[in-house]
């Protein structure tokens, strides 16, 4: 029974699913072909890839992590590592949860030569050699080992394998809103959701599975076998139809986050869910017993036999065997019986079941019930691909079993040792778990307000308390929402134990996995506590376990149990790893959503772009760079030193509009101005502008711009381009201190700007105006107008940061493009070209100027970079006042300086080196060759003694060389700034 | 088959080494006691009992070892810094994590992948060349390298995400990482082995200081006497600091990380952006661990949020466009104490006998070996401040002294 060939037609495909009512979520009239490990099958529409391989009898999906061993599906839920598969641009791929589709190509992973002949399961041969943390043990020595056998273990490591050169297909975000979200639509789930529906509230009810209905699409619940139908049919009729409800199905809630922000994940989609209330009605994980083999292919949970029967109509099996723990197991048996599986026994845990009539159940069926007994080992052929048989013992002590047992062959092997409550979504909202020695069971406590919970996850296990619970958490929920609804009467619980308390039987060959992702065994957790990795936290994180791709569904129990006794504490105090989102994993596409890159363009960009211009980023912003040179060249240095050369000798424009505006006004706007900036600007008159300094309370140049005071109440003040998001925030921040009558504004996008710059500037610019007069009389350097450029309202500033005649024009950003065509027009009988950042940086150097930022560091203060000219003493305060005025005082470590290098020399690179002897007295932060100058210009951090002009300073440039500069007077070019001044 | 794993498998009984010693009850007096049983203070303990014979020590964490900010980190570690200060420090750290392995005996898996830091704009260009300027000028291996270069070290890095084209690197050969854990438990097992004592839910809620002069310290556990205490509590610096009476310059800010499931490998060095404030690098495991910038607002809270996850994954899959259809696994957060000048705090504090290991923002981990070297110096020495760790002085704030590492942080940690 080792080996089952795949079938070969529809018609033995169809033969061999199990007659409806079996298959709920199958398709039988849409049959499909896909591939697995190279040969075809066939399903339906509706099968998950691992429900079509199981009814071809193909149960191998997997290779195990560490041993290599042969791995089907344990859950039929997705919420196991066994079933991880790969796709050809996709891995790990949960096999039992992904929907089949037509031609579909998939393999195993993680091993070497095929999924059934791996050659890596040798390992497991040596597994007496790797125990728990093998790998900080060895692999060290000697000095350098681990560089050789890091590579080895990481090839081994992993599972599948990404396609590099596969790209996210479209993924998107919504937002949804609702007074009510219920997670799970088990028989808690939709009690609650109707309730909150009727009693007055939107409700979104949200289940991970393809239709509704949790454990009552695939459990029994009773002898007869017909109860959870018959529930799931009344209430999903009328959920379903419910005008307040909103049903998503395949959608699941992949974590908690602050006030019940709650990512939903279905199809393609991420839904931002922000619930008024929410209730986790999520359900409990089926847990299975620890015993040797209980890998095996073809030893699942009952739960997943059941999933297998009803949901996609598969034989699970053709003998099988039960373990369990309690009552469930009987009725899984009764299941298996009914869709023609044998039973060639039920092995319970307990020495009888709660409810008598179940023995009597079993017996009519002919089923044997071997009380208190377990199985001890699986039993299985040399490939492994399928359990063979049960050695089954009696239970003679906690995790003791009798010396001798019984074999009964089979192929399937269900399990059900008791339930974990899924807790992640209410422990990532720091719901606590606490462990009930009694009931052997974990139940969760302290939820936040709005927070709820329902069903079998609140430790309740009887389908009418499930149901009761469900009402009660949605009158609740109710109630926090303001509707006026009594509190509902609960019945007396009716206790039923589910959870045996030690399902764990250790083998003297090993092989009894606690954590199947990470393939740990009982004396891998016992190891680690002997190792003195007592607290849980510390056995996860030397053990690994619950770290692999289930985080600890079925492991977090038993661990806490095995480290609990190994440490002679109790459960509780023990615990488990802290959950954490997401709750399943989520593929990083759907996290990313469509990948928005927001940038923002000036108002001239069209312009830029048509003239060829090459494009630079500038904080959010895009700037022209350069533009072509005359022949067409984009070559920096040539574009640059033309567009230089044009501004200095005729005229050339620069679009600014990147540059930050703000608007202050108010009565107060001059103290405001004032406080803010380190010059003086209370008398600063009305129509002139002046250079503002913004230091930090550390007394660090933050900032720089222009003040411009159009009205003795309204100040214009710019800010650098990447700077001016900061400075508004800090403006806003501070005056929430001082409470200063002013309004303050961020009118970047409001305008647009040009510099037009070059001695024939202002010829240009009287072509086009004719409400200012622009002579050097009426409009000298520094003052600022408003006026009409080409008809377009403006503020002209005469500023020049290039250190030439030059006017500053702001307007309107819808005209923005207007004045660049009007300017363009105007200019071409002067020779005027537009220049992009790269000149104007190098025109400013000329200049000796600075860019903050890029000329200053996180330290730079006034005094060090030549701008304590821009420093008010006689004012009381700004920011930063005391901090400028301590370092003031204090002896200088550095100070920035031009240094001159001949056009021969090696240029500098900026961020290369200053040194004096050997030590590090400070760097380039500019260089450019000047072509005006003849000269390989730059401003350098130097030791202040050095700051004389005519000293001279060591530069290391490339290659590690050191060339000699001479520091020289700023500005390099125009001393006495006669051009600009024109 | 290493010779370390035979005993392993051919002895009959499971030789369990004891790495961590199982709890006993404090004692009323010791001669150091050490707050904080994360790396650094575990760290700090061993060092003294290794080369001070100082064994009468404490280590007293609240909860279990190692279980904060050294559980929490990405463990990057690196030593391309901005200043001297910076680079030397860090630089000595590198070359003790090369050699823990040995000297704990213990795998720590110091994996030297080199470190490559992108840059985006020419204004980051400009600050990572002075980096490496700065780094090769005290010996390490830094350099830039341009697109083609980048192209080879990482081919399956996307080198035009979005509107920022990557311009240059800055390769950093002797960046590394480590398994942080195994750092802590090499620090506890080498301290423990030496006599010094490691209480674990331990936690010190009050200092006892007498006339300027610190005696004690309160734990939930009873009183205990001290020759001298050190705080080593990232995360909750300023908090402790507060009871003995002094503010620190830090404020505190969320840090959040997450990782995929395990695959195949695909990405060797660290690699960070700086413009999308992400890096990426892929763990012996094969999972994918990714980090970023801090959250915007100063908490003590360690919770995770959607909002870091999706901009700090959307950068992800800029970086490495095939990352789409990995799988997030795991988020979580810690705590980062930000300094002003992104540099630790070091050394004496106000109060006498009380010293600071403080301030370890995002670049704690890495400073681990080092700072507990130093700090060891600098206890023994009865305060006398090592030269490495001067520049780090708590006065330095007061003093306008700082030493500013701010740009050599941001998103690469």
């Amino acid at each position: 029974m080792s080996r089952y060939e795949p079938l070969d037609d529809a018609a033995d495909a169809v033969a061999s699913r199990l007659p409806a009512p079996m298959g709920s979520l199958i398709d039988r009239e849409r049959p499909l072909h896909f591939t697995f490990e190279g040969e075809t099958y066939r399903g339906f529409a509706g099968d998950s890839i691992a429900s079509a391989l199981a009814a071809h009898g193909r149960l191998v999906l997997s290779r195990s992590f560490k041993y290599h061993r042969p791995r089907g599906a344990l859950t039929l839920a997705g919420q196991d590592a066994n079933t991880l598969v790969q796709l050809p641009d996709e891995p790990n791929v949960l096999a039992d949860v992904r929907r089949l589709e037509d031609g579909l190509s998939v393999t195993g992973q993680n091993y070497s030569g095929s999924l059934d002949h791996d050659r890596d399961m040798r390992l497991g041969k040596f597994a007496r050699f790797m125990p728990v943390g093998f790998y900080y043990r060895a692999f060290y020595k000697p000095r350098g080992a681990w560089k050789r056998w890091e590579p080895l273990i990481r090839r081994k490591a992993g599972l599948g394998r990404f396609d590099l050169d596969a790209r996210g297909s479209y993924h998107d975000k919504a937002y949804l809103f609702t007074d009510v979200m219920v997670v799970g639509s088990g028989p808690a789930g939709l009690s609650a959701a109707l309730t909150a529906a009727e009693g007055g509230a939107r409700v979104l009810l949200v289940e991970q599975q393809p239709q509704l209905g949790g454990s009552l699409t695939y459990a029994r619940f009773d002898i007869d076998g017909r109860r959870g139908e018959r529930l799931r049919d009344e209430l999903v009729s009328v959920v379903a139809r419910h005008p307040s409800i909103r049903v998503m199905c395949d959608a699941t809630c992949n974590g908690w986050f602050t006030d019940n922000y709650l990512p939903v994940i279905q199809g393609r989609r991420m839904f931002k869910v922000r619930a008024k209330e929410c209730i986790v009605a999520s359900g409990s994980f089926d847990q299975p017993a620890i015993f040797r083999n209980n890998d095996l292919p073809g030893v699942m949970l009952a739960s997943a036999a059941q999933r297998l029967m009803r949901h996609y109509a598969v034989k699970p099996g053709r003998r099988a065997v039960v373990l369990t723990g309690n009552d469930d197991g009987y009725l899984a048996a009764l299941d298996l019986h009914e869709q023609g599986i044998e039973v060639a026994a039920l092995a319970d845990m307990r020495p009888s079941p709660e409810n008598p009539a179940l023995a009597e159940a079993l017996a009519a069926a002919g089923i044997p019930v071997r009380a208190e007994q377990t199985v001890y080992e699986a039993l299985h052929d040399k490939s492994l691909h399928r359990v063979t048989g049960v050695e089954l013992r009696r239970i003679v002590g906690t995790g003791d079993v009798a010396d001798q047992g019984q074999r009964i062959d089979c192929d399937l092997l269900c399990m059900t040792a008791g339930y974990m409550p899924v807790y992640q979504l209410l422990c990532q909202a720091g719901g606590r778990l606490r462990y009930d020695d009694e009931a052997a069971e974990f139940s969760i406590s302290g939820l936040p307000a709005h927070l709820h919970i329902a069903g079998s996850v609140n430790a309740l296990h009887d389908l009418d308390r499930v149901s009761e619970d469900g009402v009660r958490a949605a009158t609740e929920a109710l109630r926090a929402l303001g509707h006026d609804v009594p509190m509902p009467q609960r019945s007396a619980p009716a206790p039923r134990r589910v959870n045996h308390p030690w399902p764990i039987f250790p083998h003297p060959k090993g092989k009894a996995f606690v954590d199947f992702d990470e393939d740990l065994q009982i004396e891998d957790i016992l190891n680690a506590t002997r190792h003195g990795y007592r607290d849980v936290q510390l056995v996860k994180r030397f053990s690994t376990v619950g770290m692999g791709p289930s985080q600890g569904r079925h492991s977090a129990l038993p661990t806490a149990r095995l480290v609990a006794r190994a440490t002679d504490r109790s459960v509780s105090e023990t615990g488990v790893t802290t959950a954490r989102p997401p709750f399943t994993a989520e593929t990083l596409g759907h996290l990313a959503g469509r990948g928005f890159d927001p940038f923002r363009l000036t108002p001239m960009h069209r312009r830029h772009e048509a003239l060829g211009a090459h494009m630079m980023p500038a904080g959010h912003w895009r700037r022209p760079a350069y533009y072509p040179a005359t022949d067409g060249s984009l070559a920096r240095e040539r574009c640059m030193q033309e567009e230089a050369r044009q501004v200095r000798e005729k005229v050339g424009m620069i679009d600014v509009s990147t540059l930050g505006g703000l608007e202050i006004r108010g009565p107060d706007a001059a103290e405001f101005i004032n406080r803010l900036y380190t010059f003086g600007f209370l008398k600063q008159p009305v129509g002139r502008t002046r250079y503002a300094v913004m230091t930090s309370e550390q007394g660090v140049v933050i900032d720089d711009g222009v003040s411009c005071r159009l009205a003795e109440d309204h100040f214009y003040v710019t800010a650098t381009t990447s700077g001016v998001t900061n400075v508004h925030r800090s403006m806003l921040q501070w005056n929430a201190r001082w409470r200063l009558d002013v309004d303050i504004a961020n009118v970047t996008s409001a305008f647009a700007a040009i510099n037009l710059a070059g001695p024939l500037s202002r010829q240009v610019l009287e072509t086009l105006c004719d409400d200012v007069d622009l002579s050097a009389e009426a409009f000298p350097y520094l003052e600022l107008r408003t006026g009409h450029v080409a008809g377009i309202p403006a503020r002209l500033l005469r500023v020049g940061f290039v250190g030439e005649l030059g006017y500053e024009i702001h307007v309107p950003s819808r005209y923005g493009e207007a004045l660049w065509d009007r300017l363009m027009e105007a200019g071409a009988a002067f020779g005027l070209r537009p220049f992009g950042v790269e000149a104007q940086r190098l025109l400013r150097l000329e200049k000796g100027h600075v860019i903050i930022g890029q000329d200053t560091d996180g330290m730079s203060h006034p005094e060090e970079i030549g701008l304590g000219w821009a420093v008010n003493r006689k004012k009381p305060f700004f920011v930063g006042r005391r901090a400028v005025d301590i370092l003031a005082a204090q002896p200088q470590k550095r100070r920035l300086v031009g240094f001159r290098l001949p056009a021969s020399s090696a240029k500098p690179r900026e961020g290369q080196l200053v040194l004096e002897g050997e030590t590090i007295t400070g760097n380039v932060t500019s260089c450019e060759y000047s072509p005006t100058l003849g000269a390989v210009i730059g401003l350098a951090y130097a030791a202040p003694e050095k700051a004389a002009p005519g000293s001279q300073i060591t530069l290391r440039v490339d290659g590690g060389q050191e060339i000699t500069a001479e520091v020289v007077a700023l500005p390099f070019f125009d001393p006495d700034n006669t051009r600009q001044e024109l | 088959m290493p010779f370390a794993l035979l005993k392993y498998g051919l002895s009959s009984d499971y030789p369990a080494e004891q790495d961590l010693p199982p709890p006993k009850a404090l004692a009323a007096s010791y001669d150091v006691v050490i707050i904080g049983g994360g790396g650094h203070g575990l760290a700090i303990a061993y060092y003294l009992a290794k080369y001070h014979g100082i064994t009468k020590v404490a280590v007293l964490e609240k909860a279990y070892l190692g279980g904060g900010n050294t559980a929490r980190n990405t463990a990057v570690i690196r030593s391309n810094y901005l200043t001297s200060e910076g680079v030397r420090f860090y630089a000595e750290s590198v070359k003790l994590f090369q050699n823990l392995s040995h000297e704990f005996d213990f795998n720590i898996m110091y994996s030297e992948r080199g470190q490559l830091t992108l840059a985006h704009t020419d204004a980051t260009v400009r600050a990572f060349r002075q980096r490496a300027e700065v780094n090769k000028h005290f010996g390490g291996r830094t350099e830039m390298i341009d697109r083609q270069q980048i192209a080879e070290l990482v081919p399956t890095l996307n080198l035009d995400p979005g509107h920022l084209p990557v311009l240059e690197g800055l390769w950093h050969r002797d960046g590394a990482t480590a398994r942080h854990d195994a750092v802590a438990w090499g620090y506890a097992k080498e301290a423990a082995k030496r006599g010094v004592e490691i209480h674990q839910l331990t936690e010190v809620e009050d200092l006892i200081i007498e006339g300027g002069r610190l005696t004690g310290v309160k734990t939930n556990r009873g009183t205990v006497r001290c020759g001298c205490a050190v705080q080593a509590v990232a995360g909750h610096s300023s908090v402790l600091a507060a009871k003995a009476g002094f503010r620190l310059p830090i404020v505190s800010y969320p840090l959040q990380a997450m990782v995929t499931q395990p695959v195949k490998p695909f990405l060797d060095p660290l690699v960070s952006s700086s413009a999308l404030h992400c890096y990426v690098q892929q763990t012996s495991r094969g999972e994918v661990v990714f980090g970023g910038g801090s959250d915007p607002y100063p908490l003590y809270a360690t919770r995770s949020t959607l909002e870091l996850k999706e901009s700090l994954i959307a950068s992800a899959v800029e970086m490495f466009p095939f990352l789409a259809k990995a799988r997030l696994m795991r988020q979580w957060g810690g705590i980062t104490d930000m300094t002003p000048d992104y540099s630790p705090i070091m050394g004496e504090s106000p109060v006498e006998n009380y010293y600071l290991d403080a301030g370890w923002g995002t670049w704690g981990f890495k400073a681990t070996p080092i700072c507990g070297q130093t700090m060891a110096e600098l206890i023994a020495g009865g305060g006398k401040v090592p030269e490495l760790i001067r520049p780090f002085h708590l006065a330095r704030f007061a003093n306008f002294q700082q030493v500013n590492e701010m740009g050599a942080t941001a998103a690469s940690h």
